[in-house]
């Protein structure tokens, strides 16, 4: 059962992310933006069968809550419905085809053959409770600068939205 | 055959091509953020798969870290994007070549 859950999900993911890149129906940034939260969400399926639902809890919250706005917002204040037709370069686009897929097949190739999950079996419950422990103990300094870090970016865009940078 | 810790590798391997693939093929610079997002998401897969079959929580811990610093990253790039757009009325790559405003 879960292992169907798993080839489902991962196949929903992995398509869901081509459309978000390359979508051959529409160019509308607008629609990338609700694949990829397509995309987050079946990650999110992925982290429950992980049994990492805190994750899974935060993924749909920050990602496809937050960040997605964050993105439409931005999509619709600039107003770029339509990505303008350029030139399109093919010997770019198959040297680049190319090289990615190679990148693709050399990593899914180490992986297959190096066998890494032998012998493991998945054991860890990531449960809330623990990992609120580990992130007010062992944690607690990464876990203060990443506040700081939040101030830091939240004066730097308040900074940057200004209208006359002096 | 049981999944296990390479079919979730194998996985985040492909999604981290995809983005890979839309940050060097599109133009425009709110996709090339979109598929950046991918890449990280890609990495949080594998950090999560790891800690899972190795039954060690700091894979997810770190995820919860890269999650808040990849929504930090997402304000300041979109506010530099959208100060960019003010200036120069344009998002495609191809039109803010030069480092000069």
């Amino acid at each position: 059962m879960t292992d169907i859950l798993f080839y489902l999900l991962s196949t929903l993911t992995l398509v869901f992310g081509v459309l978000v890149v390359a979508n051959p129906f529409s160019r509308n940034p607008v629609t990338s933006a609700m694949f990829l939260v397509m995309t987050i969400v079946s990650m999110a399926g992925l982290f429950v069968l992980l049994h990492a639902f805190f994750l899974a809890v935060i993924q749909v919250m920050v990602y496809a809550g937050a960040v997605i706005v964050l993105f439409l917002f931005v999509i619709m204040l600039l107003d770029i419905n339509q990505e303008e037709k350029r030139r399109f370069q093919f010997f770019g686009a198959i040297t680049g085809g190319i090289g990615l897929l190679s990148i693709a097949l050399v990593m899914v190739k180490t992986i297959t053959t190096s066998n890494v999950g032998a012998g493991l079996t998945p054991e860890l419950e990531g449960s809330t409770r623990a990992l609120g422990t580990a992130l007010f103990t062992q944690y607690v300094l990464p876990f203060e600068i990443m506040g700081i870090l939040l101030l830091i970016a939240m004066v730097g865009v308040i900074l940057l939205s200004k209208k006359e940078l002096k | 055959m049981q999944v296990g810790l390479e079919h979730y590798l194998v996985v985040s391997a492909l999604l981290f091509s995809i983005g890979l693939l839309g940050v060097v093929m599109r133009r425009n610079l709110i996709l090339i953020y979109m598929s950046l997002e991918l890449m990280l998401n890609a990495a949080n897969l594998a950090l999560v798969a790891f800690s899972r079959f190795n039954d060690n929580l700091d894979g997810q811990l770190m995820v919860f870290f890269i999650i808040t610093v990849a929504a930090s990253e997402v304000a300041v790039g979109l506010a530099l994007i959208v100060a960019l757009f003010r200036r120069r009325q344009t998002t495609n790559v191809e039109d803010l070549a030069t480092l000069k405003l």
